[in-house]
């Protein structure tokens, strides 16, 4: 039974299809996510950013519903602030992904939304937590949203280890730019954030200055047939 | 009139009591399906087939080392994805209709004209099938071709398409590696590699590699075993 256009925004709610990718190297994080916001078959906002702080050198990269994502980071980043004063410094990436997870778990039968927390502290440097449906778990790289099942080929195929801050860049705006290709439910621009030691980098590549990569209708048509 | 009646109101009483009942085992409820991931790629020349070899009902592995490449003629084959009964009708029905085409042109078939035959069927009986089929091969006018005829029944050509349930990991990969004029070497790594990926992240898909080059020389079919796939850092 399909429901009418009109009720598309309203019973659905906004949901972040997305595409999200976070990636380790060594001494920090690359973390990445497309821009779009729909509300069934439109897209309301085309140029969210959905790289979150958490704390000073942690973020988090947010897709599935919109409100609950965004509710969960919000609250992840007051708890995170009393912890920090308690504790007297900056928090551990592995803390504030505990925190997620803990709400993520908790919650798990009303929450609808995947949280991947990337960051740096100086006990074990770059590091990436995948959180969802309630687990906690480190990765080299994690991948998230509707748009990441397209590039899980990808992803697997080109990720080697020990790749340089340069590569993880390249790495992850490539395959934004893939997933954004062939999801309709991510799109827009590609938000980067790179941590490390030194400091936060945010960095926003527009749709024309994406890479290209290869479709058949830009190329010259099929060749002459010979009958 | 009554009996059919309280016949089929039993029968729906039985079969939703089968649904969670642990004497019948999941497989004896389930149609039988191949998941699958399948691919082909143009070249100049011919064209280069791969699929899996997985068929499962439900979580369990019919066959796990199906061929989901079937010739339709001598120089046309078609990859089948979807339910595994629908697609092996469906091709037994074209081949038959090809053949005698074919007899009664005194020529080889156009890949095209195999691909519309597909289409033809698909799309009459959209509501009754369940059947995402690509059909390739080489013929003397257009040299190798690919043709995709997902579910639904549209029919368009592409110089690479990939289909089945493992399908969708692997676009990314597909569309950042594909290169137009690849010779055949290229195609088999690029195919292989492609399957390989998509096996390791589909549960529908796995078994072993099958592929099938087609050119104007004839059909040459291979097989990539488990431990000779293709290694990548990850899986």
């Amino acid at each position: 039974m399909q429901g009418s256009i009109s009720d598309h925004g309203t019973s659905k709610g906004l949901k972040m299809g997305t595409t999200i990718i976070a990636i380790e190297f060594d001494g920090g994080v690359v973390l990445g996510s497309d821009s779009r916001v729909s509300a069934g078959a439109s897209v309301v906002n085309r140029v969210m950013n959905k790289l979150s702080p958490l704390h000073d050198k942690i973020y988090c990269a947010l897709s599935g519903s919109a409100a609950d994502a965004q509710t969960i980071a919000e609250i992840v980043n007051y708890q995170l602030d009393v912890h920090s004063v308690e504790v007297g410094e900056d928090p551990l990436v592995r803390s504030a992904a505990t925190l997620v997870k803990n709400i993520s778990y908790k919650y798990k039968e009303e929450l609808s939304a995947h949280l991947i927390v990337g960051g740096w502290d100086k006990k074990e440097g770059g590091q990436v937590f995948a959180t969802l449906n309630g687990l906690i778990t480190r990765q080299p790289f994690a991948v998230g949203g509707s748009g990441s099942s397209y590039i899980y080929g990808f992803v697997d195929a080109e990720y080697r280890r020990r790749m340089t801050r340069q590569e993880c860049q390249e790495f992850v705006i490539n395959s934004l730019t893939l997933a954004m290709n062939r999801d309709g439910s991510s799109g827009g621009v590609a938000y980067l954030v790179t941590i490390d030691s030194e400091g936060v980098e945010e960095k926003c590549v527009l749709g024309n200055e994406l890479p290209r990569f290869y479709d058949r209708d830009v190329v010259e048509p099929a060749k002459t047939e010979k009958v | 009139m009554a009996a059919t009646a309280a016949a089929l109101q039993f029968s729906a009483q039985v079969s939703s009591l089968n649904n969670y009942n642990d004497l019948y085992p999941d497989w004896t409820q389930r149609e039988v399906s191949t998941g699958t991931t399948i691919m082909a790629v143009e070249f100049d020349g011919g064209v280069v087939m791969g699929a899996d070899s997985r068929t499962t009902t439900g979580a369990y592995i019919a066959n796990r080392v199906t061929d989901k490449l079937t010739p339709i003629h001598d120089r046309i084959f078609c990859c089948r994805s979807g339910s595994a009964a629908d697609t092996q009708a469906i091709a037994d029905a074209v081949t038959y209709q090809l053949g005698f085409h074919s007899i009664e042109l005194d020529e080889a078939p156009l890949v095209q004209t195999a691909a519309s035959l597909f289409r033809d069927m698909c799309y009459r009986y959209r509501e009754e099938l369940m059947a995402g089929i690509i059909v390739a091969g080489w013929d003397q006018r257009r040299g190798g071709q690919v043709y995709t005829v997902p579910v639904g029944g549209m029919l368009t050509r592409q110089p690479v398409s990939v289909g089945g349930s493992g399908s969708s990991y692997i676009y990314g990969y597909v569309d950042s590696n594909y290169r137009p004029g690849m010779n055949k070497e290229e195609c088999l790594k690029f195919t292989a590699g492609a399957l390989t990926l998509a096996m390791e992240r589909d549960g529908s898909s796995g078994g072993v590699v099958r592929m099938a080059i087609i050119t104007e020389k004839g059909v040459e079919r291979r097989v990539i075993l488990g431990n000779q796939l293709p290694q990548f850092s990850t899986v």
